[in-house]
């Protein structure tokens, strides 16, 4: 055990048990994951991506690139946690990754030996050759070697929340800066949104043994919070990681609600995604320390110079007996003060700066160089002196203290690049977008008396943008430490295990803009998104072309800021709470009938009904559809778009939108319409009824409901905003029914005995409004089905009471309830085309239906659908196929070819748009589009279809299989 | 994003459809061919300001005309369509 006997913010009144690779550990309340291996001297935590390499924990927080593990087991298995930013509690199981069978004795460590193969670019530049080798051989190889944990594969079985914060200030990191902002805007009035990613507020303070105020740093934060949390306009959020700012001062972020206590939280969320619209954020991301560039720089037992000091004085835990520092700023001095303070045996403070900083009493303060380190875990390093000595010093910690970068990633998710900063040696952040800044070390004031007052500078920059305040400037660092290679590899990015040899190999290979840098040497793509080492390979290609860093610059970050469990973003959207369902006012009448529902949209609508005796699905349906051939049948056709459009100038309007004449439809009537696109192609089709002079209801397809609401719109608000009509979606106001059938007219006679419905009053095509038991009711002698048909229609909710009504009336009638499939099979039969005919490529000629388009008048789509190339009569037209053997079953999708003809792409004269069994031909018919269609009637193809291993010969006949003159639908 | 709309104020812009860059007008329809291919396909796709047709689906049904900076995403200005040229 290496817990220090006192000290720390730990509770050790408050044991707890966790499991690690199997083993049960013990640590106290307030450890994390990170700091109770420390305690259970566990160096060698995982392996490393590529090269396999013992790795152990390099920092304390979300920029751990080592430390990684997995969470849990089974379907809760989560990888790739950072151990130092994992709270412990109660029966935390963690796994080591990446390593088989153990982190101590990891039979892929081989890898190391291979390291001449997996330099950067391996991916482009091995394995290439034989290609069909890559696939079945190389890459799975390679993803098994080199990679990280692994997700279970099961379905996410926690659930997640969704939240909205709208505040004055969001202020990001609750550190010396963060709190003084916040208790500074928040005595000024402000509503303040405080996000802090820890478990408890204070930042760096809880790190460190500074005073503030008089009081020990941790003690000022804790009075500072309990200041904030008395104030009402203050919210806090805790466990909570910032993760994006996006346009027009948006930004995301996840709370940890329940992922820290123990077991699945029973009525809890796992994490909240809280979206936040800040008038002003103020970002005191702090900065995250550098690491050095030498050789064996990622053994176990090298870790950052800030972690250690986490480690000793936050949990009290003591990461080695015997350390050493190597520092290129005097925050490594205060490191190595810390360490004996706390009774860890200090070696040597290694100053890489030519004028080392302090002398110390307890140690000796070095100027020179670590060249190179020992040990499985670090057992030894080696310094070289700059006055010309070599030395071996035996240690088994070694702080790296190479500086600090601001942490500025947010303000690239918005576009803007930080410059280098010459005394800071740095990027900072000079260019921000409205409403966003920079306070703290984030904003280059490293020390924490400036810290303090750059947050208060920023607040009070918030409540008046004139403020007087004198703006903080930066601290002064030491250039990014790179050390010469002897022998040993040096690492920048260690999760991805990239090292200075990559960089130098990419830039004599060409890739020197650091963007290609990062792609071709996966530098900052892993997991960290480089936040430890990202700037330090910069600072290697500088420095090694004999450039300013300036002129190197370096990458932009993208959210998000660490990583997010999608289950977050999708919240409560998941299953059958994705998306919205939209019922049919018949839906239960539907359900209680033996439907089986399909998606249509967002809507279900009945596909077909069950009954006693039907073998299957497509026995139902051409049963379904016999009925309505043979007496009658009933659907729910409440789906259609429906638009009134009311107005002296509505006729005009529906001159416009349409293709054909709507302006001579008489009072009473309704007639067929088409809609095309601007661009000349067909957009949508339907019907028009003029239920009195200035007054319409139009019906659309349910696909194109709401983009014909937003087309008419268009037409009147910005193509044509001074015709005096409106409309109005009046979709989800009416249920609507048809019935369709020779016995339609006797069982709506008995229905409404009032209205004389003789073909003779109201013949084909005639509409009318009136009444229902009472109720507003409107009747159109439509025909989708090519029978004697009807469309109903009355207020959505007596929709239910209509079609129980129908239902019992037409007992007497042989009424039969019909679905989709149905619906198909009538609307083929009759050549009527539908969705999958309707694909936009096609043209009101290519359906036949070139004698539709107006010449008296504009129409939108009129100028485009006159080009040549839309009236070519090559095209491919819609005819109708059925197959030479009536045995035969024909697939939608399948191409034709000519006969003889090889099925190739560049042969395919056309494809199959729609196909059903036609119980009145007994046999699959078919319709499709081909080039020069409607000259081939008669003509014998083949329909292909490769994807299913299908050929089947065709004839290419009249769309229209059934009741070719219309009769029946007149009668 | 976030749109002001004259009708409803500031709102998300998923609460919107977004057609398109709103310059190109709509010609007569015997204006000819290359008028109308303009119209169609033709578009200027500026790095910086551009006028835009906005549609605001889940609310008012306006069309609005906005003048958006595709650099910075920023609105210059929005304002309903309808009223232009009035």
């Amino acid at each position: 055990m290496t817990r220090l006997p006192a000290g720390g913010l730990i509770d050790r009144g408050k044991p707890i048990a966790f499991r690690f690779n199997g083993r049960t550990l013990t640590g106290f309340s307030g450890d994390t994951l990170a700091s109770a291996l420390i305690a259970h001297d566990v160096k060698i935590v995982g392996r490393s991506f590529k090269y396999h390499r013992a790795r152990g924990i390099l920092t304390d927080g979300i920029d751990e690139p080592n430390a990684l593990v997995t969470l849990g087991s089974g379907a809760r298995a989560e990888p790739n946690c950072r151990a130092p930013s994992v709270e412990l509690f109660d029966g935390l199981e963690a796994y080591s990754q990446n390593c088989w069978p153990s982190p101590n004795f990891d039979l892929m460590a081989i890898n190391g030996l291979l390291s001449r193969i997996f330099v950067a670019g391996f991916y482009y530049k091995t394995f290439m050759w034989p290609a069909a080798l890559w696939e079945k051989l190389y890459e799975p190889l390679i993803r098994r070697a080199a990679g990280l944990g692994r997700l279970s594969g099961d379905p996410d079985p926690d659930t997640y929340d969704r939240s909205h914060a709208f505040t004055d200030l969001l202020v990001v990191g609750s550190g010396p800066a963060g709190l003084s902002a916040a208790l500074c805007a928040a005595r000024g009035g402000l509503r303040v949104l405080l996000i802090e990613n820890d478990s408890r507020v204070g930042g760096r303070l809880l790190s460190q043994r500074y005073k503030v105020d008089g009081e020990l740093g941790t003690a000022w934060a804790d009075a500072a919070l309990k200041e904030l949390v008395a104030n009402e306009r203050v919210t806090i959020l805790t466990r909570t990681s910032l993760f994006g700012a996006y346009d027009d001062k948006s930004f995301a972020a996840v709370e940890r609600v329940s992922d820290h206590l123990p077991g699945a939280a029973i009525g809890r969320p796992r994490q909240r995604y809280w979206k936040i619209v800040a008038a002003q954020a103020i970002f005191a991301t702090g900065a995250t320390e550098r690491p050095i560039a030498f050789g064996g720089n990622d053994r176990p037992g090298v870790m950052m110079a800030s972690a250690i000091q986490t480690y000793i004085n936050r949990y009290a835990v003591a990461p080695g007996k015997r350390a050493a520092i190597f520092t290129v700023c005097d925050t490594g001095y205060e490191v190595a003060a810390d360490l004996a303070a706390a009774g860890v045996d200090v070696a040597a403070v290694i100053d890489a700066r030519r004028q080392p900083g302090r002398s110390l009493a307890f140690a000796p303060a070095i100027s020179g160089e670590i060249v190179r380190t020992f040990g499985k875990s670090l057992t030894a390093i080696e310094v070289r002196r700059y006055d010309g000595g070599v030395e071996r010093i035996a240690v088994d910690l070694l702080g790296m203290a190479g500086g600090w970068n601001p942490n500025i990633g947010f303000a690239s998710h918005l576009g803007n690049r930080p410059d280098w900063n010459e005394s800071l040696q740095a990027f900072r952040q000079e260019k921000l977008s409205d409403g966003m800044m920079f306070a703290g070390a984030a904003d280059g004031a490293l020390t924490l008396t400036d810290a303090l007052a750059s947050g208060e500078a920023a607040a009070a920059r918030v409540m008046s943008p004139a403020s007087s305040m004198p703006p903080i400037g930066t601290s002064a660092q030491a250039s990014p430490h790179v050390v010469r290679a002897i022998g040993q590899k040096v690492f920048v990015d260690f999760q991805h295990d990239v090292t200075v040899e990559d960089i130098l190999l990419a830039d004599r290979e060409g890739y020197r803009s650091v963007e290609h840098l990062k792609r071709y040497t996966t530098l900052g793509m892993a997991t960290d998104q480089g936040k430890a080492g990202q700037v330090l390979g910069h600072a290697v290609l500088a420095q090694h072309r004999g450039v300013e860093m300036a002129a190197v610059g370096t990458i932009a970050a993208r959210p998000p800021h660490t990583p997010v469990a999608i289950g977050a973003l999708a919240g409560m959207h998941r299953g059958e709470h994705l998306k919205p369902v939209r019922l049919t006012p018949t839906h239960c009448w539907a359900a209680e009938n033996g439907a089986s529902f399909v998606n249509a949209g967002l809507w279900k609508r009945a596909q077909w009904f069950t009954r006693a005796g039907d073998a299957d699905w497509l026995a139902s349906a051409v049963r379904e559809a016999k009925a309505v051939r043979s007496a009658v049948g009933i659907c729910d056709v409440s789906t259609l778009g429906k638009i009134e459009v009311e107005g002296p100038d509505a006729a005009l309007l529906l001159d416009r939108l349409y293709a054909n004449m709507m302006s001579t439809l008489p009072v009473g009537k309704c007639r067929y319409g088409l809609m095309l696109r601007e661009d000349g192609f067909v957009f949508d089709d339907g019907t028009v009824a003029r239920l009195d002079e200035s007054r319409y209801v139009i019906t659309t397809t349910t696909v194109n409901a709401v983009a014909v609401m937003r087309h008419v719109d268009f037409a009147l608000q910005v193509i044509w905003p001074d015709l005096r009509a409106h409309a109005c979606s009046v979709t989800e106001s009416w249920a609507q029914i048809a019935v369709a059938g020779p016995q339609s007219r006797a069982l709506l006679q008995d229905l409404l005995p009032d209205i004389d419905l003789s073909n003779e009053t109201f013949p084909f095509m005639g509409a009318v409004a009136g009444t229902w038991d009472g109720i507003p009711m409107r009747l159109f002698r439509l025909s989708f089905s090519g029978e004697l048909a009807y469309e109903i229609a009355v207020p959505t909710n007596h929709g239910d009471a209509l079609v129980r009504t129908l239902a019992r009336l037409g007992q007497t009638y042989g009424c039969t309830p019909y679905g989709l499939e149905a619906l198909g099979i009538l609307r083929i039969e009759k050549g009527h085309v539908a969705g999958g005919d309707l694909n936009g490529q096609v043209t009101a000629h290519d359906l036949g239906l070139g004698r539709m388009l107006s010449r008296k008048k504009d129409f939108i789509g009129r100028a485009m659908a006159e080009r040549p190339m839309l009236v070519d009569p090559g095209r491919q037209a819609l005819v109708g196929l059925k197959p030479v053997d009536p045995t035969q079953r024909l697939s939608a999708g399948s191409h034709l070819f000519r006969s003889g003809a090889a099925h190739v792409a560049g042969e395919s004269q056309g494809h199959v748009t729609s196909v059903a069994y036609s119980g009145v031909f007994d046999q699959w018919i078919a319709l499709g589009v081909l080039a020069h269609g409607p000259q081939r009637i008669g003509e014998v193809i083949v329909a292909a279809s490769p994807m299913r291993g299908t050929r089947i010969e065709v004839e290419v006949c009249n769309p229209v299989f059934f009741d070719a003159a219309g009769e029946r639908l007149r009668a | 994003m976030i749109i002001s709309c004259p009708h409803c104020g500031p709102r998300d812009s998923s609460e919107f459809y977004f057609r398109g860059e709103a310059t190109p007008t709509r010609p007569e329809y015997d204006a000819g061919t290359a008028a109308a291919t303009g119209y169609v396909y033709g578009r200027i796709n500026p790095a910086g300001p551009q006028k835009e047709h906005w549609y605001h689906a889940a609310a008012c049904r306006s069309w609005l005309l906005v003048e958006r900076d595709t650099r910075t995403h920023k609105f210059l200005s929005v304002t309903l369509a309808s009223e232009q040229g009035r």
